[in-house]
């Protein structure tokens, strides 16, 4: 049993530093764009294409999954595995939407003719934004993974791996906080 | 179907056709031995599928060894070109196939040979060190064995489908990108040096995790070995700035597979971001490799003066400053960008600060050393090879830290050979003696003394003659990549010069494979039965050789630093009691991967999007499979670990 605990320590100590190196290929990216978001070679300006209610929408529905995330947790030591599930089902859903706003709005940019192919601003903005997308898809596989190993094989089995997870979940909605303010606000501001 | 695979991308000129039947060759030959000794079966039973940290770095081990031979030919074809192509003379390389030569020389020899090297040495020493029985993460120290391993065969096979990159190691934009390199030569190097930098990512978060989780009881952080310390500093540099690495090679990426913009000379693009970005990688990067050797030769130093280290604490704070000062001299690689006085003087002032706790280091040896007792042994004839080239290295460097000197050497051969004395003399020699060092723990005899000797003093003589003469042509105004100067340039003699330093080296490698190879056939008469064949002062040396699959049957409590040198001089023998000993199962996910990997990154090279979207579904089932399994580990009884510890030491108790 000790050695399972000794496990868990350090599984938990790995992810998090996996997090800050995923911390700094974020900040790579987001230099990427601060360098490069004006550079639209005589295109319109990123601010003028953000759409401030939508984003903000993607927003809240991503801070909220955060707390679905942390009740489907804090429900681990209650030992109710169906209203683990729940929450993490609703963390599952509300990432889903999250999702589908963002690949909609992806595709109606590239409809409009600012695809990330048009200049270099556009491409560091497709890029970043992607790479978060492209996280919280990660992120959905795991959730549904776990769901399935729950049902399986009962709540302890997952426990360690589930608090993992939700690491990960709230790791993600601090980098879209950063590209709220980043990206958005401040393209709306400018 | 093929992409833009096409008959084309297998036709190549003579000399190049040469490299490609080798290859070929090589693979079949090593096919057909396995197949006709039924040899498939133990392949992937012993070898292919194991998470046991020893068997990982004797397979780093082997295929760094196979790719430090490829870049040292690499090496004699760019200087024999160099020493033939004056004024009338072309030599015998095309200049495409030589600046593919030249970009295929620094790729291989910093991410498939150093590196390779610097993991198989932590595999093999860093748990021994800190009394573990594993690594944190024994299949994940799998999966980014397989990742080097397909990153490095991608290097090989563009040797015989298609091309290598042709823009230096580093593929600089605008260069580098579609516009002006359309063939998949710059696909080749981008995808190799992805997919083994997301190996070395995983393998920094492990050995971490490893040094922080699972250090022996009573082996407080300043109870360390001094190894342990330098490897926890290279491997947090690790952590730090591959992930740069990484979304680096994905923006150029994208720039050529998804036609956007990040590096390209039109459309808002900006080169120069990739300089700055690649070389916030890069500089650490030569930290990482440089640090473990430091390591390797605080504890070389020790052994073999049959001190204590000197200043212990002294190096530790040293390798600490060096570890943060790292991420402030990036810059120096390129003062000609045009940032400014005030810019390129702040990394020039950093440059020559961070050279200041490296030459803590060097006093702490020397100091070591001081009436010390000194066994000359091949380990350190390394060392002291070091001591000079690394100097002479480390003054070059200070001297092109100064912006208006740099100015007059930038991308010369003075700054070539300035970075071989610091990759050379630094990592390659503390590599080498390290190798010697730990041989004996891992394979459970030492390499034959004579020969090694021999190989030493052709490497050292070699590496001046060959690198001496780059200095005068740097300042001559030589630059790199020539394939072809004037002959009123005055530069051939000593370029001719060179090419036999190379030669000389060359003799040298050949001595060392002559030497394993001798050491094998005589391995009885040099068998290391008492675990500690240097008279060693720390915890590997505690265990019989080579180590058995659990390390350590008992685990240590440990007083005081240099702990196995504590317990040697208050003899304590204490009866073992043991335990039963949890050890990781094999597993065959870890090489699905690795091979997933690479067919995904050849699928994107050659432009043929099923194989990639195939491959990457495989990787993620296959790991998900993986994370999902609980029953990873299995037993071995207190009864059996006492039946192999019996066998193991016969003379003892």
């Amino acid at each position: 049993m000790q050695h399972k605990i000794h496990d868990a320590q350090k599984n938990s100590l790995g992810f998090w530093i996996y997090l800050m190196s995923d911390c700094m290929l974020f900040a790579t990216l987001f230099a990427a764009f601060a360098v490069l978001r004006n550079n639209t070679f005589g295109d319109v300006s990123l601010g003028s294409l953000v759409n401030g209610g939508y984003v903000l929408t993607q927003t809240i529905l991503l801070l909220f999954s955060s707390y679905t995330a942390s009740v489907a947790v804090s429900n681990i030591v209650t030992g109710s595995l169906k209203k683990v599930i729940f929450w993490l089902s609703a963390t599952m859903a509300l990432g889903i939407s999250f999702l589908v706003m963002e690949i909609n709005e992806f595709t109606q940019l590239v409809h409009e003719g600012h695809g990330w192919q048009a200049n270099a601003a556009m491409s560091s903005f497709f890029t970043l934004v992607g790479t978060h997308g492209l996280h919280i898809a990660v992120g959905l596989i795991w959730a549904g993974t776990l769901v399935w190993l729950a049902n399986r094989r009962g709540l302890a089995k997952v426990e360690n791996k589930l608090k993992l997870f939700s690491m990960y979940w709230h790791f993600l909605d601090v980098v879209w906080i950063c590209i709220f303010t980043v990206v958005y606000l401040r393209g709306l501001m400018s | 179907m093929f992409g833009r695979l096409t008959v084309e991308a297998f036709k190549h000129d003579f000399v190049a056709m040469g490299g490609a039947l080798t290859m070929v060759l090589v693979a079949f030959g090593i096919v057909a031995a396995l197949t006709y000794y039924k040899k498939w079966g133990w392949l992937w039973r012993e070898w292919l599928t194991t998470t046991d940290h020893k068997k990982i770095g004797k397979m780093y081990l082997y295929a760094s060894i196979v790719m430090l031979l490829k870049g040292v030919a690499d090496a004699g074809m760019l200087r024999a070109q160099q020493a033939l192509a004056s004024g009338a003379g072309n030599g015998y390389l095309s200049s495409e196939h030589f600046q593919q030569i030249f970009s295929a020389h620094g790729t291989t020899m910093i991410f498939f040979v150093a590196m390779g090297l610097m993991f198989a040495l932590i595999n093999f020493v860093l748990p021994l060190q800190i009394g573990a029985r594993d690594v944190a993460f024994p299949f994940m120290n799998a999966v980014s064995f397989w990742l080097f391993v397909a990153g490095a065969l991608l290097v090989n096979t563009s040797l015989v489908i298609g091309e290598f990159g042709a823009a230096g190691w580093l593929a600089y934009p605008p260069l580098s990108e579609l516009a002006y390199s359309p063939g998949p030569g710059i696909d080749y190097w981008l995808w190799s040096i992805q997919i083994a930098g997301i190996g070395s990512l995983l393998s920094g978060i492990n050995f971490t995790t490893t040094i922080l989780k699972l250090r022996a009881k009573g082996m407080t952080m300043m109870k360390m070995p001094v190894f342990v310390w330098s490897v926890l500093g290279s491997m947090l540099l690790v952590i730090a700035t591959f992930p740069i690495l990484t979304a680096t090679l994905l923006m150029l990426s994208l720039d050529r597979l998804a036609g956007m913009h990040f590096f390209t000379s039109a459309f808002g693009g900006d080169p120069m971001m990739y300089i700055n970005l690649i070389w916030a990688w890069g500089h650490p990067e030569v930290y990482i490799l440089i640090l473990p050797a430091f390591g390797i030769f605080s504890e070389v130093v020790a052994t073999f003066s049959r001190k204590r280290l000197f200043g212990y604490t002294s190096m530790v704070w040293a390798i600490g400053v060096i570890t943060v000062l790292s991420f402030t001299v990036w810059l120096h690689h390129f003062f000609t960008m045009g940032a400014g006085g005030n810019v390129n003087a702040v990394f020039g002032i950093m440059t020559m600060i961070i050279s200041v706790p490296t030459g803590v280091k060097v006093f702490n040896w020397l100091f070591t050393m001081y009436k010390g007792r000194i066994s000359r042994m091949t380990p350190m004839l390394w060392f002291m090879g070091f001591l000079l080239s690394f100097t002479i290295g480390g003054v070059t460097g200070v001297l092109m830290a100064v912006p208006a000197i740099d100015f007059q050497v930038h991308n010369s051969l003075f700054l070539v050979a300035h970075f071989h004395n610091m990759v050379i003399g630094g990592v390659v020699f503390g590599y080498f003696c390290g190798l010697i060092y730990w041989f004996p723990k891992v394979f459970g005899y030492k390499l034959n003394e004579k020969l090694g000797r021999y190989a030493y003093w052709f490497w050292i003589l070699g590496f001046f003659f060959a690198f001496a003469p780059l200095y005068v042509l740097g300042i001559m105004g030589a630059t790199r990549r020539l394939d072809h100067y004037d002959a009123s340039m005055g530069w051939q003699q000593l370029f001719i010069v060179a090419a036999g330093g190379v030669g000389l080296i060359l003799v040298g490698v050949l001595l060392q494979v002559l030497q394993v190879v001798v050491s094998i056939v005589n391995r009885r008469k040099n068998l290391d039965k008492t675990g500690d064949a240097w008279g060693g002062r720390t915890l590997e040396w505690s265990i019989p050789s080579p180590a058995p699959i659990y390390n350590f049957a008992v685990l240590p409590v440990v007083k005081s630093r240099d702990d196995f040198w504590r317990m040697k001089e208050e003899g304590t023998t204490v009866k073992p009691k043991y335990e039963d000993i949890l050890v990781p199962k094999n597993s065959g996910k870890s090489f699905v991967i690795g091979a997933a990997a690479f067919m995904f990154a050849f699928g994107l090279i050659w432009h043929m999007w099923w194989l990639a979207c195939l491959t990457a579904v495989v990787a993620i089932v296959v790991l998900t499979v993986r994370l999902s399994d609980d029953e990873t580990e299995y037993v071995i009884t207190a009864k059996e670990v006492e039946r192999i510890e019996k066998s193991r030491r016969p003379h003892a108790a």
